[in-house]
């Protein structure tokens, strides 16, 4: 059947073919044209988001919980610039997104029209693909086009810039493609993986490494298969918790900057490093020529361009992990690494993880621990950006995969409360928990609204120490305790501001049951924030000095 | 991408990068950007639409150092990028181009 469809509602019926149900943003003059065929669609439900970094991180959290890619929707000019960063959040921690974002009309392109931006070259460094699209026509091809590579091989965001003209000109549509899907990735190659396994089954100490591949894969579950079956020791980066669980006994929990002790020093002495879905960031590996420094390495990733780039690996294979671990499996042998796991268990007893005050339910340890006691793993746990971020990582008996949303590799404070509220729109049957801090929250505090008005079964637990905790620890530590630009001298009454912006609030501070009133407020449906202040001399420790080996840790 | 000095010049091992691309406007961007980004001198460019056949060819003189490998996997992975192949500098294709390149 031929139907007469304007580009605006082309855009909006391939978006309904690509199963989006759910998307975010803000409407402008540029994208109105979409903006008014959404409104007639009776299958995608938009949430109206404050600002569009809120839109782009709430479509995150909605594509990290679910491993599908999510849409957010800006107009030009500052709607366009204000996506920026979270698209180039989703960049670095591989997130599949697709950013639609409306442009003036075609012949003012170039004229400094009203809300003109070049969004097309401003969006080149920071997306896996984009798109300047030209006529209606050209809309059949580039969104399926974009969700699938937005989904294929590593995924990524891939901005649609979308002319006003082009969102009106009405075409003659007689056959829909097809949505756009992940396409498979070349099989890895046979002899580097028997080389691998044989690796694996001639190590003394080998440790198997995770990244946030192993949970972009669905392969969580085969590399805890692979770690068992060959006893290795495992760690992993901050995008990989929760793909073994942290309390699994072959379990050594996050490495690199902030890690156990042990962690760091088990890594020290490895003779084999099995690295999947990882890419030796310096977060994890602090000084790369001090990193594993006796270790061979394996390195697989979907990504050629990965292998080699900070470290050369023996055996580097390019492969979907999920396919490379499943052929891996067979060929490696059942050894339960007697000495090696004792040694480990030996350097787990002499440096322990430490966590302060943990019984005090309004320490920082005590609080998210308190917090994890009301839960179970079918809670998501989101964070913000800083010191709560890290001690959440610490200290969170992490379980499931995509049970973690945090920003890794961008680091965006304001990423937490949108992410969170995407992530509970997505999941509505989970509860959602964002810790934040006071610093991070005010980044984008305007989206408590949206979780009022989406009624989000959404926990906020804001750990203020009012302060810009990390600025103040590295302040202290490394630059002669010359505190400046890092501690507020004003701090908004949070739970007046969480109230103004119709959700309910709750501040530990005051409660005379501290324990009792948080389980009080997570098990209430909907929107909450629950305040604590916490003390802003407490660190993030151990830490890795900037640019020091691992092993060199300070603190705790 | 700033032009080397003539004693750089001397000192710099250089190759010619040869790569093939969907023509449209913006591929040059997408090409270009990744070695401005990282700093990596590109001393030479040239383009041309091969025929009718929707592609496009870009020629990249640049430096050879240890970032080359990076920077050939990155360029294979644009989506508008269909090959790329790696020459040595004394390749034809910037040669004889020097008359138009006089102070």
């Amino acid at each position: 059947m031929t139907e007469t469809l304007t580009g605006a509602q082309i855009t909006v019926r391939l978006l309904e073919r690509q199963g989006i149900r759910t998307l975010a943003g803000i409407p402008g003059g540029a994208i109105l044209p979409i903006y008014d065929a959404l409104g007639q669609s009776s299958l995608i439900h938009h949430v109206l988001a404050r600002h569009e970094q809120g839109a782009g991180f709430m479509a995150q959290g909605m594509a990290r919980v679910s491993g599908q890619p999510a849409v957010c929707l800006a107009s030009s000019g500052p709607g366009a610039t204000n996506l920026l960063t979270a698209i180039a959040d989703a960049k670095l921690d591989s997130i599949p997104l697709v950013a639609i974002t409306g442009q003036v009309p075609k012949a003012m392109i170039g004229t400094d029209a009203f809300q003109e931006v070049d969004t097309y070259g401003l969006s080149i460094p920071i997306t896996k693909h984009n798109f300047l699209v030209s006529s209606a026509e050209e809309l059949l091809e580039v969104i399926p086009r974009a969700f699938a590579i937005a989904a294929s091989g590593r995924p990524g965001p891939v901005l649609i810039d979308i002319p006003k003209d082009v969102q009106m000109q009405a075409i003659e549509i007689t056959h829909w493609p097809a949505p756009g899907e992940r396409q498979p990735a070349p099989a890895a190659d046979a002899w580097a993986l028997s080389e691998a396994s044989g690796m694996i089954n001639a190590a003394k100490r080998p440790i198997l490494y995770l990244g946030g591949g192993v949970v972009h894969a669905g392969a969580s579950g085969l590399a805890v298969e692979l770690a068992e079956k060959a006893g290795l020791p495992t760690v992993m980066t901050l995008m990989a918790l929760g793909a073994m669980p942290v309390d699994h006994p072959l379990s050594l929990g996050m490495l690199g900057m902030h890690a156990a002790r042990y962690t760091n020093l088990a890594l020290d002495e490895c003779d084999l490093l099995i690295a999947v879905g990882a890419r030796f960031d310096d977060r994890a590996t602090g000084k790369v020529a001090a990193f594993c420094p006796q270790a061979r390495i394996i390195h697989i990733d979907i990504d050629p361009a990965e292998l080699d780039k900070i470290k050369t690996a023996h055996i580097g294979i390019t492969a979907d992990v999920q396919e490379a671990l499943n052929r891996l499996l067979p060929a490696v042998a059942s050894n339960a690494r007697s000495d090696w796991r004792q040694r480990v268990d030996s350097l787990k007893a002499e440096h322990p993880f430490l966590m302060p005050d943990v019984d005090k339910p309004l320490s920082h340890f005590g609080l998210i621990r308190t917090v994890a006691a009301c839960l179970d793993d079918d809670a998501v746990i989101a964070t913000d950006v800083g010191q709560h971020q890290m001690w959440v990582a610490q200290a969170y008996p992490l379980r499931r995969p995509r049970q973690w949303l945090t920003s890794g590799g961008l680091g965006t404070m304001g990423f937490g409360v949108p992410a969170a509220i995407g992530a509970a729109l997505a999941e509505p049957q989970r509860t959602v928990v964002c810790f934040t801090g006071d610093g991070s929250i005010l980044m984008n505090i305007q989206e408590l609204v949206t979780a009022a008005e989406e009624k989000v079964n959404l926990k906020i637990v804001l750990m203020d120490n009012a302060t810009l905790g990390l600025v103040h620890q590295q302040q202290t530590l490394f630059y002669g305790e010359r505190l400046f630009a890092s501690q507020f001298k004003a701090s908004p009454d949070f739970i007046k501001v969480a109230q103004g912006f119709g959700i309910a609030a709750v501040d530990l501070d005051h409660a005379t049951n501290p324990c009792a009133a948080l389980i009080e407020a997570i098990s209430r449906p909907g929107p909450c924030l629950i305040h604590a202040s916490i003390d802003a001399e407490q660190k993030v420790y151990p830490m890795v000095p900037p640019g020091a080996a691992n092993r060199d840790m300070i603190g705790a | 991408m700033n032009a080397t000095n003539h004693q750089e010049h001397q000192a710099l091992s250089r190759a010619v990068l040869e790569i093939d691309v969907n023509n449209h406007a913006g591929v040059m961007s997408h090409v270009v950007g990744l070695f401005s980004r990282r700093a990596y001198n590109v001393d030479g460019i040239l383009c041309l639409p091969l025929g009718d056949s929707g592609q496009s060819r870009i020629w990249l003189l640049v430096n050879e150092d240890q970032r080359l490998p990076q920077m050939i996997k990155q360029v294979e992975k644009l989506e508008d990028v269909t090959g790329i192949r790696r020459h040595n500098a004394d390749h034809a294709v910037f040669q004889n181009l020097e008359n138009f390149f006089r102070v």
